[in-house]
């Protein structure tokens, strides 16, 4: 197993494919996200932000355009709400609320730093944050299943 | 870990190339550039890599360890090596050179573009200036003025990754100590040179300059200033 | 291309409308839990909702500031994940801006005065 390169060559030297590295990282791929950063709370805390903003962004307009059935009449909004009481969707409006918390929080974090006195990387709201989400979380579906 | 030796694993080539492993004979209080010195002279002479002072002050051996910039001459390997094992690549979102040596002329050309060095407008005649030490001006200056622009903050920047021509934590923290440096008279124009989507705007506070640079700087907070600062500057002069 | 102090008023946009979206949403979530304990049927919905001023104006404001602050920031992640950098992704933006006014408020009628 051990390389004895020959001077200036490296044609004993093994290639390697895979790397024991968390990823299969090879020559185009030296980074795959987060693999250069390394997953440090407050970059958990840019990937939740960025995705529950995603996933919110998605969800605004179809909530808009939900209410506004209530124009065609309180049944035209009922017939969407029992369609809205299926479980996919149930599970689907607990993930968005949950969600909006993370975002709400995470959102508070930043404001804190770009606006507040430098405290660093505020990683005791990250934890916050995520504790926020929870108890929303666990209020909203108690919420839902009574 | 019991055994004697490290398996390393070691990028060889361009931008192009592959890993290559090798078998490195582990010594007490090694460090990552000892790994990478012993490879080179005792194994593969054609083995490129980049380091000067060897500890910790010049910033010139920074390389991605298991996918993390560091200083490899204070990385311990008892510290890094997970199953006796080590990956040692160049600098994340530089061109590469040479196996472990990267091309800095971007990451300089970028601290170069915000105006990043000091233009003042007394003479040689003037009196000296008076800066008092415990402004909150010199204090944020401070706090940034310690950098070495080893390039590991702009290696482990996914914004860098994103956009090509974002300016990087190091550039804007060397901005944001001369926008805090009384004498400098040039604020306004940096300002403008930093703001925008390849500037500090575009910064997401992910902290992985903070959180790694090895002198313990933070960009972020300077960033946060700048932004401020530009916002300021827009909203007053409405240009 | 825009010139980097619309971008730091984008930005500044953005943040304000962070600053009341704060508010509004912290409200809204107590809402939601409410609304969803006392009865989600469209009679209720409206019940709670119909010829209320505090209810619109309320709503109408939270409206406003998502038009501001979601295609602000839909647009720095098309920016650096789809790699849009023309001028075109500004006018995309502003358009979904205005179709979020537009269908949001539309909404807000609809549950208040109908």
């Amino acid at each position: 197993m051990n390389e004895s390169g020959r001077n200036g060559t490296t044609a004993n030297s093994r290639s390697i494919g895979s790397l024991g590295m968390t990823n299969s990282v090879r020559n185009r791929s030296l980074a795959a996200p987060g693999m250069t950063t390394g997953r440090h709370p407050a970059w958990w805390a840019f990937v939740v932000h960025r995705v529950s903003g995603l996933a919110l962004a998605a969800f605004l307009p179809l909530h808009f355009l939900a209410l506004s059935t209530v124009l065609g009449g309180a049944s035209a909004l009922d017939g969407f709400l029992r369609f809205a009481e299926q479980p996919p969707v149930r599970v689907a409006e607990w993930a968005l609320v949950v969600l909006l918390s993370l975002h709400l929080a995470g959102g508070v974090r930043l404001l804190l730093i770009e606006f507040g006195p430098w405290r660093g990387l505020r990683n005791g709201w990250i934890a916050g944050g995520a504790g926020v989400g929870a108890l929303v979380g666990f209020v909203y579906a108690l919420a839902l299943i009574r | 870990m019991g055994s004697a030796t490290i398996a390393v694993k070691v990028w060889r080539g361009n931008a192009r190339g592959r890993f290559v492993a090798y078998d490195v004979p582990r010594q007490p209080s090694q460090t990552v550039l000892d790994v990478v010195t012993h490879i080179q002279r005792h194994i593969d002479p054609s083995l490129a890599y980049r380091f000067a002072c060897r500890v910790g002050m010049c910033g010139s051996c920074a390389m991605s360890v298991d996918g993390v910039a560091r200083w490899t001459c204070r990385t311990h390997v008892e510290r890094v090596a997970r199953n006796g094992a080590l990956t040692i690549a160049p600098l994340a979102h530089l061109p590469i050179v040479r196996d472990l040596v990267t091309d800095m002329t971007a990451f300089f050309d970028k601290w170069a573009r915000p105006l990043g060095r000091f233009r003042g407008s007394a003479g040689r005649d003037a009196d000296i200036a008076r800066v008092p030490p415990d402004s909150p001006e010199r204090q944020a200056a401070e706090a940034g003025i310690e950098c070495i622009g080893c390039g590991v903050c702009y290696a482990s920047c996914d914004v860098v990754r994103w956009r090509p021509d974002f300016l990087g934590p190091a550039a804007l923290n060397r901005a944001w100590t001369l926008v805090n440096d009384a004498r400098d008279v040039d604020r306004d124009e940096r300002l403008r040179a930093v703001a925008g989507d390849a500037g500090c705007h575009a910064c997401h506070t992910q902290g992985s300059c903070t959180e790694r640079c090895p002198k313990g700087i933070a960009p972020t907070a300077g960033i946060a200033g700048l932004k401020r600062a530009a916002a300021r500057a827009a909203l007053a002069h409405d240009r | 291309m825009t010139s980097p102090a619309t971008q730091a008023r984008l930005w500044y946009a953005q943040r304000i409308s962070a600053m009341v979206l704060a508010v509004c949403v912290a409200v809204h979530l107590a809402v939601i839990v409410y609304a969803t304990r006392r009865g989600l049927t469209g009679a209720d919905i409206l019940a709670r909702t119909r010829g209320s001023a505090g209810f619109a104006t309320f709503y109408a404001i939270f409206v406003v500031a998502c038009a501001v602050h979601v295609p602000i920031g839909l647009r720095t992640v098309a920016q650096e994940w789809l790699r849009w950098r023309n001028g075109a992704l500004d006018a995309a933006c502003a358009a979904f801006a205005l179709v979020v006014l537009v269908i949001g408020w539309r909404a807000v009628w609809a549950v208040t005065v109908g």
